[in-house]
């Protein structure tokens, strides 16, 4: 029986930093998407306008935010900030930027999407009624759109959380780099604690996005 | 902007996007077959082994790959299961791949409506038949947008590697950004590469949208 190394997790304070890692990587993510959110409902509208330049605009943001990969839009504010305009951000500082950045396209994105997919016959009818603009909007539009929005966007953070573990990279102390550190410290003693430790990590984020995720399906089954 | 600095290391970062893309493709070939597999073993519904996949998915979709790499490249050797970079940079992007297109080609599948399979069996085609004639035309069709979704999604994931010191576009940038304090030209070149290699995909993508979006019955 090779030595597996589950021992090191019951160590002293070793389940209790892991725990604590996480709980980082989640403050992070659930500010950026706490800011996204508000953000990303704005842009969608604006998204939805007729004026050519500011849907140009967004679409410029959008794309290049989609096409790159998080980890470039990482190092982009990390390094590239503090060398470019000389701000010397903190690697949680400039998580909380990318992730807000990212949440922000790809919910305006799902706002956008849910707005055009309302069809065309339900502004007609709120028109035919006599409704204003904003009247239609806010009583016909946003109840529809919500609906399809929430499930949507719960995956969005459970994407967002499995994005954290990639902060690693601009050295935020999280839970891979606390479970490194932990296997540092007991090279000698259990030389096996890879296994044992990243399995554990592999487990924790699965226990926080598995059931947010089941929580998007069953949402969606219900609504749609 | 240092023009001297970049056309120094442009081979540098060259080697790296070809090592991105070999990469990049090996996976995802690896996990449309697994994609491929696991939505067949559950539209057939084949007892143990449906289960199994739906375990298999929901593990995969679940976690970062960079959990996932960690784990197969730093974990699994203390069993015994010695892999190089490459081999574990393929598979660990493969096992993540492989949920995705599976729940791509899914709900392609299940897109298609029953009453298509029912006309289908009531003309007298085979299981077979149906699945070849009726069924996945409409459900390739269907699940198109999803499947460029996931190619170019899993591309960007690749970005990841570096974390195991494989010599990608990221680890050469940080390299680079670490040895010769070049912030600025590394990351643009960084940059440039990574639209070098997604754009073209991407404006495929949507090109092959547009063409397969004649098929489908009431959409």
């Amino acid at each position: 029986m090779p030595d597996l190394g589950l021992e090191v997790l019951f160590k002293g304070k070793n389940m209790l930093r892991l725990l604590d890692g996480l709980g980082v990587a989640l403050k992070i993510s659930l500010i950026a998407v706490a800011i996204s959110i508000p953000l990303g409902l704005l842009l969608g509208i604006l998204m939805t306008r007729k004026n050519p330049i500011v849907r140009a605009l967004l679409r410029l943001y959008l794309e290049f935010i989609r096409i790159m990969p998080q980890m470039v839009l990482l190092f982009l504010v990390f390094f590239g900030a503090t060398r470019v305009f000389g701000w010397n951000l903190s690697g949680e500082l400039s998580a909380v930027i990318v992730f807000t950045l990212w949440g922000t396209a790809e919910m305006s994105d799902l706002v956008r999407g849910a707005l055009t997919s309302i069809p065309a016959h339900q502004y007609e009818s709120g028109a035919a009624l006599g409704l204003t603009n904003a009247q239609t909007f806010f009583y016909i539009i946003i109840p529809q759109t919500v609906r399809r929005l929430i499930p949507l966007s719960i995956n969005l953070i459970t994407r967002m959380i499995k994005t954290t573990s990639l902060i690693l990279m601009i050295g935020v102390v999280e839970v891979l780099k606390v479970a490194q550190q932990i296997i540092e410290a007991n090279r000698m003693s259990s030389p096996g604690a890879a296994f044992g430790v990243y399995l554990f990590v592999f487990f924790l984020y699965f226990i926080v996005c598995w059931p947010i995720g089941r929580l998007a399906k069953y949402l969606e089954k219900k609504w749609v | 902007m240092n023009w001297d600095f970049i056309a120094q290391y442009l081979p540098l970062y060259e080697k790296a996007a070809w090592l991105t893309v070999r990469l990049g493709i090996a996976g995802i070939l690896l996990s449309i077959l697994i994609g491929l597999a696991c939505a067949v073993i559950q539209y057939f519904k084949v007892p143990v082994l449906r289960q199994l996949c739906t375990a298999y998915i929901e593990l995969s979709r679940n976690t970062p790959l960079l959990i996932q790499l960690f784990f197969i490249y730093y974990g699994l050797p203390k069993l015994g299961i010695q892999t190089n970079a490459t081999a574990c940079g393929i598979s660990g992007l493969a096992f993540l791949g492989g949920s995705y297109m599976a729940e791509s080609f899914r709900s392609g599948i299940e897109a298609v409506e029953q009453i298509q399979s029912e006309s289908a069996y009531s003309l007298g085609m085979s299981r077979l038949q149906v699945m070849r004639y009726v069924v996945l035309p409409q459900a390739i069709s269907i699940s198109v947008p999803a499947f460029v979704a996931n190619i170019i999604f899993l591309l960007k994931e690749t970005s990841v590697f570096s974390a195991i010191s494989l010599m990608d576009l990221m680890f050469t940038a940080k390299d680079l950004i670490g040895l010769y304090y070049k912030t600025t030209e590394s990351l643009f070149l960084l940059v440039a590469f990574y639209l070098l290699i997604l754009l073209p995909v991407s404006v495929l993508g949507s090109l092959l949208e547009r063409r397969l979006r004649h098929a489908g019955f009431g959409a």
